[in-house]
């Protein structure tokens, strides 16, 4: 008896282990929850506040996602993985998701075996110092030591950068953006160098941000965004067109506000399908027509939950730059809802 | 007429495999033989499945790919250009050197605390309970941070020992200067000491995989050879004290055969200090060892000492008392009863477990990654997996290197061990 059961366990653990990744949409359901991989912390993009809530320009991404597949932006719980695990915990199916400043490469498409779904940043790599440093270029850090994450894209263009401009520096490899912060700040590196957002969400918790300077040069393409496994096509897709939904809603002037009154009002056959008014838009991706209204309803639209965490006037302070809306000399462009 | 014993003779049956305890303990051998190779097959076959369904296979071909990552500290050249087996030597090295540095430093703080502890003087023997107490019960990670932390923080900062011609005008001293007759800096990211040059060095040996720096090599080579001299100096003394009685005076031979050579060499090779001079945010010139490497040496030496002298006082401990005071009668003073009756007798006790600390020692390197040491962790294991996904064939080389390491210490040790054994002759 006791055996069978044995033998019944162990086959239950195989078939599961053989069918994560198979029906992500299946899981979240039965589950009821969203399994976020998020960042270990960074302001403005993925952090706990004091009472514990995650808040940021990736969390809400998840929060979207979970209110169309879910109906519930609550439903979602964020696993903190820093640059190392990231990439693991996805794979392993630890997480349904993840949304967490990484960078699209072609390596981690093939050889990670990941699938980047979309954009939702654009951003560059670039270089923070203390301003009596004295340095207004990048170029002048010949024989700086520079504080670097572990595990991440910038390694790697850090090492080109220097070597295209035939200059020298000594890295300090660190594990994550708290520990960089604490070098930094320091002085055990003169530089530190991630993501210009990145930079700009580290700078926002410094107690003299004033003190810091972010450099001009931006050395690399960082592209980041959420990122599903390979081989769950359904799933990439629902996450790709929750967040251009998103983008179609700040393009049509569909708040979190006035959604209900559009919905009522509008004559706009897009926005109709976007919020589930017309066609079976959201059945086509084995969710309720109103999925797509429910994200928007919860989160806002790109715009809003941009302005919010990280825009201009939140303590980050960025501007828009590559990702406004094409329509305003941006980036940000989704393809038709139909 | 004997009474033939009736033994069974119906021959075999299936149940004596349980109940014959003939077969009973081949049975249960052969069952457990089975399950265990049926555990391997599911592992192995479940690793395999699990690897096809994303898509992955095994092979070690990423080895020979641009590696493309920078590596702070570096005992053989290495630069972004390299592939990623070169990166592993690198770390390979660092955690050789750290564990090497380790065990030497380890051995010989934990015999003197070892041997403090049993020290009559009761302050003394207390000071050494506090320390091992204290350095044992704390975890290493701890440690480790603890060291780098206060290295890192106390500090001055390169820029601190920049003298401006405004400062010499009013005559202000900058506010951190060099030790050691301004040769040795210490700042918050390292010490710099100076590095030896040779103005008409040998050159280096270029072996294809790898090149030899041929002053280091020569210089070795010299003091080996002279370490052979100097032996057979001795021997030969020796020898002469035994035929005659008296001992040749050798200590002048033995200092010229020592030293003499060694310096004729590096003086010939115009030996001289490149000592580090602050240009721009660093110091530049000489060598720079890392505060990462110096955290954790210390905190590696500091706690496996402690353990390393609990093994020493109960190696001293296990001599009987008999033998100290057979010593003291003959009228050997306490310091020549410790190194020639007791210690060496200890010896056979400590060697053992002193091997098991060795071999934390080793694998504790790889806590390095805490303070940003690239060893063989933070190389293969952390930037190498991350850049190219393959977890699980560096995490198996990883095992396997660490594996092949301990090996050639317990080997080594072991051999030690036996050269130290009571002989029964």
């Amino acid at each position: 008896m006791k055996k069978s059961v044995f033998f019944g366990a162990l086959a239950a653990t195989t078939l599961v282990a053989g069918l994560a990744g198979a029906a992500t949409l299946d899981d979240i359901k039965a589950r009821g929850e969203l399994l976020c991989g998020s960042n270990t912390g960074l302001t403005g993009f993925g952090a706990p506040d004091a009472s514990g809530n995650w808040a940021g320009f990736d969390v809400d991404l998840c929060r979207a996602v979970a209110a169309a597949v879910l109906g519930d932006a609550n439903k979602v719980k964020f696993v903190p993985t820093t640059g190392e695990t990231r990439f693991t915990a996805l794979q392993s199916g630890e997480v349904d998701l993840l949304v967490r400043n990484s960078t699209w490469t072609s390596s981690r498409d093939s050889e990670l075996a990941l699938d980047f779904v979309a954009v939702n940043y654009y951003d560059g790599q670039g270089f923070m110092v203390k301003k009596d440093l004295g340095v207004s270029s990048a170029k002048e850090l010949d024989g700086a030591t520079v504080c670097i994450q572990t595990g991440t894209t910038t390694e790697l263009n850090l090492a080109d950068f220097f070597k295209q401009n035939n200059i020298s520096y000594q890295p300090v490899t660190v594990a994550d953006d708290s520990e960089a912060q604490r070098q930094y700040l320091a002085g055990a590196c003169d530089a530190y160098t991630t993501d210009a957002s990145g930079l700009a969400a580290s700078r926002a918790t410094m107690p003299d941000a004033e003190n810091h300077i972010i450099l001009p040069e931006i050395i690399s393409k960082e592209p980041l965004g959420p990122v599903v496994r390979h081989g769950d096509n359904n799933w990439g897709d629902i996450v790709r067109w929750t967040y251009y939904a998103l983008l179609i809603a700040e393009e049509k002037g569909v708040t979190s506000a006035n959604v209900e009154e559009v919905l009522a009002s509008t004559t706009d056959e897009e926005v109709k399908r976007l919020l589930g008014a017309s066609g079976e838009m959201g059945a086509k991706f084995g969710l309720d027509n109103d999925a797509f209204k429910r994200a928007i309803a919860a989160v806002g639209n790109y715009g809003e939950i941009f302005s919010r965490n990280i825009g201009e006037g939140t303590t980050i302070n960025l501007a828009r730059g590559l990702n406004a809306l094409w329509t305003q000399g941006g980036l940000q462009y989704a393809p038709p809802f139909r | 007429m004997t009474m033939a014993t009736d033994s069974p003779k119906d021959g075999f049956r299936l149940s004596m495999l349980i109940y014959d305890t003939r077969y009973r303990s081949y049975t249960i051998q052969i069952v457990v033989l089975i399950l265990f190779a049926l555990a391997v097959a599911w592992l192995l076959n479940n690793t395999v499945q699990n690897l096809a369904a994303r898509g992955k296979e095994f092979n070690f071909g990423f080895l020979w790919q641009r590696a493309g990552y920078d590596i702070g500290q570096q005992l053989i050249p290495y630069n972004n250009d390299d592939n990623h087996f070169r990166a592993l030597l690198i770390g390979l090295l660092n955690t050789l050197v750290v564990a090497v540095l380790g065990c030497i430093f380890a051995t010989i703080l934990g015999v003197i605390v070892g041997v403090l502890r049993l020290s009559g003087n009761w302050l003394v023997s207390r000071l050494m309970t506090v320390y091992v107490e204290m350095f044992r019960n704390v975890p290493l990670l701890l440690w480790i941070l603890l060291s780098y932390v206060i290295l890192s923080e106390v500090t001055p900062q390169p820029r601190d020992f920049r003298v401006t011609d405004e400062m010499i005008a009013a005559g202000e001293e900058p506010a951190a200067s060099m030790m050691f007759f301004d040769t040795v800096a210490v700042t918050n990211r390292g010490t710099n000491i100076p590095s030896a040059l040779f103005e008409r060095g040998l050159g280096t040996l270029d072996l294809g995989f790898m090149s030899l720096n041929l002053d280091f090599w020569a210089i070795l080579a010299v003091i080996v050879a002279s370490i052979y001299v100097n032996r057979r100096i001795v021997h030969s003394a020796r020898a002469t004290q035994e035929a005659t009685g008296v001992r040749p005076v050798t200590w002048w031979k033995s200092i010229l055969v020592l030293f003499g050579p060694v310096i004729a060499l590096i003086v010939a090779m115009g030996f001289h200090l490149e000592i580090p001079e602050l240009k721009g945010f660093n110091f530049q010139g000489g060598i720079l060892v890392a505060h990462s490497f110096t955290a954790l040496l210390i905190a590696l030496t500091l706690y496996t000492a402690a353990f390393i002298a609990e093994i020493v006082r109960a190696g001293i401990q296990a001599i009987s008392r008999g033998q100290s005071e057979a010593a003291f009668a003959l009228g050997l003073r306490p310091n020549r009863t410790m190194s020639l009756i007791i210690l060496p007798q200890a010896l056979r006790v400590i060697i053992p477990p002193l091997i098991s600390q060795y071999l934390n020692l080793t694998k504790n390197t790889s806590l390095g990654i805490a303070v940003s040491y690239l060893d063989l962790r933070g190389t293969l294991g952390g930037i190498t997996l991350n850049q190219t996904g393959r977890e699980l064939e560096c995490m198996l080389l990883m095992m396997l290197i660490y594996l092949s390491i301990s090996l050639m210490i317990s080997a080594v040790m072991n051999m030690y061990n036996n050269s130290v054994q009571l002989k029964a002759r």
